[in-house]
């Protein structure tokens, strides 16, 4: 495993310095990347998605739990311990333009790595290179990032992200804020680049149809933990969970014969504040049942990891009668 | 480098278009000539006493008369602004450099840091200048470095202020933080992409500020405060005018002008510099 976090938990504290209230943006999860791996992180915006991607990173210290990267723990170790392991950890933000210095050049953006970590390279070979190898003509070292468009900053973004040959690659909503076309262009990218450099990426993002594209396992997460992980394809044939089932089925379907019934969710998500009792997710489940209110489900811990009272088998439909809020 | 040349030359362009920036440029030039040139062009030593000519009038040997020491005003004049412009110069480059330094610290630093030097800043800012002043002069009498330190105590809060606001909104900008997970450490990221963000506005504020100390240097060594006797300071000469100003009134507008002059030159020049450089300003 090139990359396994246990049971990590990142707390924020929220409210006024007489009334602070602990909250849970990521309670207790865990998983293992494999070298060459594409795994996807899915979830509604406020699951939890990016604090975790900061947390393995280590923007954000963690309250319990470890992340154990090429066999280190680098949630305990030191600043001056990590650096080096940073040259294999590269991180893409969700903003293409906002992810890049303003007064920077993109050639001194992408040279930023091999400075920081005192490599001693041919730099403007290399940051050509670079360019080259993600679609951008040697020109485009002398601008700077309010003159690219959205696309082209983002494979600046992948240019410095592959910059130093790492093994593990986080990219925060690859795709977000690209148009449709600019967005299968950047996939097709780092697709390209992960087959090349045998890259393990985690990918998190909210598209689904980003994920059927390139992961090759992923995790479904809903209030900062994850309810479901497997196989991508698996997944996708048949969620177990309930949730994941909504998910899925809420993902617009580009061939109109393959109609498909929609999983509604009634109600809001609950807050972090007041979180539910039992399963976390039983406000919400078209399935619920009197145990999911009181008994919380605990992953099984099977390749397919469900954590759910009553998983869902092929086939199964909505139930007749909705409580209709 | 051949472009930061040329931005330099596009934006002097720029402030001459304007009527005020142009004016201002022009006084501006003319200061700075005087004070550059002053060996050249004093008519005279200016500490030189000779009693004999004391209290003249304008005339072709003593351009703007002389003082009650007989000491020629024209050539005074031109070495104080040598003074002003140093003071000015060099108090308002130091109190950057420790305002930029202090306020970095402080908007990119622990919380509790902050809150200290903010409390410390508010306090400093709480004395009137001339307050500060006297009291600084009281402990260590008066001299030009006891200007310069009285103009650094000034502008210095309100320096760091301003770079504290904006670091602390940059602090958690996207940009920031990707070079945080590349590794990048403090110092390189205050210096590399921090400072050349908040730096701009800072210096438009910078440049309108030399005014100011030109008059606290004028004002201090008009109260006695400021540079000792005989060195020709604009404060000192107008002081010298106001005791005699019934009979001979021009070597207190001797003393007086340069003071309006460069003032001025520079206000023109500084609001032109900003409304140049404030894109939300930009009309045409």
């Amino acid at each position: 495993m090139i990359l396994s976090i246990n049971n990590v938990e990142v707390t924020f504290r929220v409210g006024p310095w007489f009334n602070r209230q602990p909250i849970l943006g990521v309670a207790g999860v865990s998983f293992d990347v494999a070298p060459g791996e594409t795994f996807a992180l899915v979830g509604e915006s406020g699951s939890g998605k990016t604090t975790l991607a900061n947390a393995i990173n280590g923007l954000q210290s963690i309250s319990n739990g470890d992340v154990t990267f090429l066999g280190e723990r680098i949630d305990t170790t030191s600043q001056r311990n990590m650096k080096p392991l940073r040259q294999q950890m590269a991180m893409m933000f969700q903003d293409p333009v906002g992810s890049l210095s303003p007064r920077m050049r993109v050639g001194d953006l992408v040279a930023e790595p091999f400075h920081i970590h005192k490599i001693k390279a041919n730099i403007k070979e290399e940051t050509e290179r670079l360019l080259s190898l993600v679609g951008l003509s040697g020109d485009f070292a002398n601008r700077y990032p309010h003159q690219l468009s959205g696309g082209q900053a983002r494979r600046v973004g992948v240019a410095r992200a592959i910059a130093l040959n790492p093994k593990l690659i986080i990219a925060d909503e690859p795709t977000a804020g690209l148009d449709v076309s600019v967005q299968g262009e950047v996939l097709n990218l780092l697709n390209d680049l992960r087959e090349r450099m045998d890259l393990a990426m985690i990918i998190i993002t909210h598209n689904l149809h980003v994920v059927h594209h390139v992961a090759d396992r992923m995790a479904v997460m809903y209030l900062g933990r994850i309810v479901e992980l497997g196989e991508t394809e698996s997944m996708f044939r048949a969620p177990a969970h309930p949730y994941t089932a909504a998910l899925l089925s809420a993902n617009p379907e580009p061939d109109p014969d393959k109609a498909k019934e929609r999983i509604s969710l009634p109600a809001e998500v609950p807050s972090l504040l007041a979180r539910p009792s039992g399963c976390e997710f039983h406000t919400r489940c078209p399935w619920v049942q009197s145990r999911c209110k009181s008994d919380q489900p605990f992953a099984n811990g099977e390749v397919r990891n469900i954590a759910c009272h009553y998983p869902l088998s092929p086939g199964d439909k909505l139930p007749v009668k909705q409580s209709s809020i | 480098m051949s472009e930061a040349v040329s931005k330099l030359y596009k934006a002097l362009r720029r402030i001459l278009a304007e009527p005020m920036g142009a004016f201002g440029v022009a006084l501006v030039v003319l200061m700075v000539f005087g004070a550059v040139f002053a060996d050249i062009l004093a008519t005279a030593e200016p500490s030189d006493i000779s009693p004999r000519d004391r209290f003249q009038g304008p005339s072709i040997t003593h351009l703007l008369g002389t003082d009650h020491l007989g000491r020629d005003l024209f050539s005074r004049v031109l070495h104080g602004g040598r003074i002003a412009l140093s003071v000015a110069l060099f108090s308002i480059a130091a109190s950057l450099v420790i305002g930029v330094v202090l306020g970095l610290i402080a908007g990119y630093g622990p919380r509790w840091l902050d809150n200290l030097m903010i409390l410390v800043f508010d306090a400093l800012k709480s004395f009137p200048t001339v307050m500060l002043a006297l009291a600084l002069v009281t402990l260590f009498g008066p001299s030009l470095t006891a200007v310069v330190v009285v103009v650094i105590l000034v502008n210095v809060p309100g320096y760091a202020r301003i770079i504290r606001t904006q670091t602390l909104a940059l602090k958690s900008a996207q940009f920031v933080s990707a070079a945080q997970s590349m590794g990048a450490g403090t110092t390189r990221i205050l210096r590399a992409h921090i400072l050349p963000n908040v730096i701009g506005p800072l210096l438009i504020l910078a440049s309108m500020d030399i005014p100011v100390v030109i008059a606290i240097e004028a004002g201090m060594s008009f109260l006695g405060l400021g540079v000792r006797p005989p060195t020709p300071s604009w404060g000192a000469i107008l002081n010298d005018g106001f005791a005699a100003i019934r009979d001979t009134p021009w070597i207190a507008v001797a003393g007086g002008l340069p003071i309006i002059v460069t003032t001025l030159g520079f206000t023109f020049l500084g609001e032109t510099l900003r409304d140049v450089f404030d894109p939300r300003l930009k009309v045409r």
